[in-house]
């Protein structure tokens, strides 16, 4: 226990000092204040409160963000103590590769959070400030803050496991920016595709739930708009999905940080330094 | 227990290639083992097969009772990788600290370790300024920490300043007389000289020589070289009585066997006041060295 913390309190001074905590922090702020300003402009006609409308585009803000930020934070995390050769002395040492993994991901996770409640408080600051309703969105935005958290969990998970694999710092940040590319925009683009193209068929009803759950963001972005009944609003793949029940989005939601990280331990667990 | 290290018949193969082929040593408590060898003998493979952090090809490897790499041998053991570079963010003091929580000791030893080593000034900076030297020992200083039964140090000394070398050597001195044994590489043939115990040559893969420094000289054989210095004048009379002699610089230089090296001191002694100086030069730890490694080689 104590050598996880101390791994975790390591880790988060050398990203404070790296600044990802400020550049998580501050984009997260950044996004979440625009967004919420802006969209507590036109509100009113549609008979949703101000904070619920900030929910729907913060959601969509951030699949693409958060996995961003975690790939980021992690690409380095195992690759880089290989080259600095660092690696060879810390695994000479009495702990686990498990418990180095952990201690990481602890801080990472804990960078994470504190951008995901900075922003998202802004955010529910700025919306009830603005309309007196906006309380009726808090549980909205709660779900979407937890869900964040674990989609980071995930993408952080995927992250050390491009590192273990790569081993040199380079090809894991390669990795982890085709990683965040094919999950993030280009797997949505295929689904739209493959879907004009099957034209309501096979695909359409059997194959397109199933791969969206697949997705880790694709099933993050699903369960927050499913939860808060925004389905219908969503356009594109959100849009096509209103069949999929919340369970299934949630199960996703839970398993898919777990299953980052075991692949994350697997891929560890092979290295040789 | 007799024992801290035990190797019998230790293989290592990197696909066709033998890194290691049948290595076969102990190292008892207390003991400082010198590992030499010319780049590509297999001194860092055999140390990370020591630690577990490489599995062997064949052969067998006990530390203190336990199997490389076990919780029970990582704890016993210490150890500094070649070329380490810590994370160029953190302080010295941050780093020792982080090191003595994951094995288990309190945080606020670290000072006393840096200043052991001569950080005690640095420990505050970051280790992105420090300089090669000083990156060296903040390693050093890990290595120290708890109460290391078998330190290995894979070349330690690379980076420090003749002062810090002995500095280096006094504390692994202390170490040794507490009863941890110690296992280092080297480039440095004549710091080891004086500082070690034990000294064992690699090459290719195989150990061809181990023992004292005075075992190895006296198994080596070499010739011995001879420099003696003529009164003036004097030169052609001692030539012609040591012959083989050569003249460099005004002095005579001879080498002989040794077996034949009082016969001719008795006969340098027999020329009387026709010489001025004589200098007898035993074969050097390079000449022992690369004794050894041809005839590994062969
Ligand atoms: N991971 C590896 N894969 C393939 N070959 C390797 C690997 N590690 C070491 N070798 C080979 O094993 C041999 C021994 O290497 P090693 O690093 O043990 O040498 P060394 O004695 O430490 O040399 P130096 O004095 O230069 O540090 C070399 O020929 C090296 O190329
Ligand atoms: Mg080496």
């Amino acid at each position: 226990m104590n050598r996880i913390l101390s791994t975790a309190g390591t880790e988060f001074r050398i990203a404070l000092r790296n600044r990802w905590v400020a550049i998580a922090l501050v984009l997260m702020a950044v996004f979440s204040l625009v967004l919420s300003l802006a969209g507590s402009a036109p509100t009113g006609g549609l008979g949703v409160d101000r904070l619920s409308v900030t929910v729907a585009s913060l959601t969509s803000l951030s699949v693409y963000l958060i996995p961003l930020l975690a790939l980021l934070m992690s690409f380095d995390a195992i690759a880089g103590e290989s080259e600095r050769g660092t690696l060879s002395l810390l695994l000479a040492y009495p702990i686990a590769r498990e418990e180095i993994l952990l201690g990481k991901l602890v801080a990472h996770l804990a960078i994470l959070t504190l951008a995901v409640l900075l922003g998202h408080g802004l955010a529910a600051g700025v919306a009830i400030a603005t309309d007196e309703n906006a309380l009726a969105g808090l549980p909205a935005l709660f779900r979407l803050s937890w869900s964040s958290v674990l989609l980071g969990a995930t993408f952080l998970g995927a992250g050390y496991a491009l590192s273990a694999l790569s081993r040199r710092p380079s090809g894991a940040a390669g990795l982890a920016i085709g990683l965040w590319l094919g999950l993030v925009v280009l797997y949505d683009l295929a689904l739209l595709s493959a879907i004009v193209a099957d034209n309501g068929g096979w695909f359409t009803t059997d194959a397109f739930p199933v791969a969206l759950l697949a997705n880790p963001a694709d099933a993050f972005r699903l369960f927050n708009l499913t939860a808060s009944g925004a389905t219908a609003a969503a356009a594109g793949v959100g849009g096509a999905a209103d069949a999929i029940p919340l369970w299934q989005s949630l199960s996703s939601v839970l398993i898919w940080p777990f299953a980052a990280l075991a692949l994350a331990a697997a891929a560890f667990r092979k290295v040789t330094p | 227990m007799t024992s801290t290290l035990k190797i019998s018949a230790l293989t290592k193969r990197f696909g066709d290639l033998a890194a290691l082929g049948g290595v076969s040593l102990t190292v008892a408590p207390g003991e400082r083992v010198a590992l030499l060898g010319h780049n590509g003998a297999g001194k860092s493979t055999l140390m990370k097969i020591i630690l577990g952090l490489i599995p062997a090809t064949g052969g067998e490897v006990t530390i203190c009772d336990a199997a490389p790499g076990s919780p029970a041998a990582r704890r016993a053991v210490a150890y500094l990788p070649e070329n380490v570079a810590f994370h160029p963010a953190l302080t010295g003091e941050e780093q020792i600290r982080h090191y003595l929580s994951l094995r288990g000791e309190s945080p606020s030893l670290a000072m006393g370790l840096l200043e052991k080593v001569g950080l005690g000034q640095a420990a505050r900076r970051r280790i992105g300024t420090y300089s090669k030297g000083m990156r060296q020992r903040v390693g050093l200083a890990q290595a120290l920490i708890g109460n290391p039964r078998l330190l290995v140090l894979d070349e330690p000394t690379s980076g420090l300043d003749p002062v810090s070398r002995r500095e280096f050597y006094a504390l692994l001195d202390d170490l040794a007389a507490q009863g941890a044994s110690i296992l280092l590489s080297s480039h440095a043939l004549t710091e080891v000289e004086a500082r070690t115990d034990r000294i064992l040559i690699l090459s290719r893969g195989r150990l061809v020589a181990e023992g004292t420094l005075s075992d190895l000289r006296r198994r080596a054989d070499l010739p011995v070289t001879m420099h003696v210095t003529a009164r003036n004048g004097y030169a052609p009379d001692i030539a012609r009585a040591l012959p083989g002699a050569i003249l460099v610089d005004g002095a005579l230089h001879l080498t002989c066997a040794q077996t034949e090296k009082l016969e001719t001191l008795g006969r340098i002694a027999g020329l009387g006041d026709k010489v001025a100086d004589l200098e007898v030069l035993p074969p050097s730890l390079e000449d022992l060295y690369s004794h050894f490694s041809q005839q590994g080689a062969q």
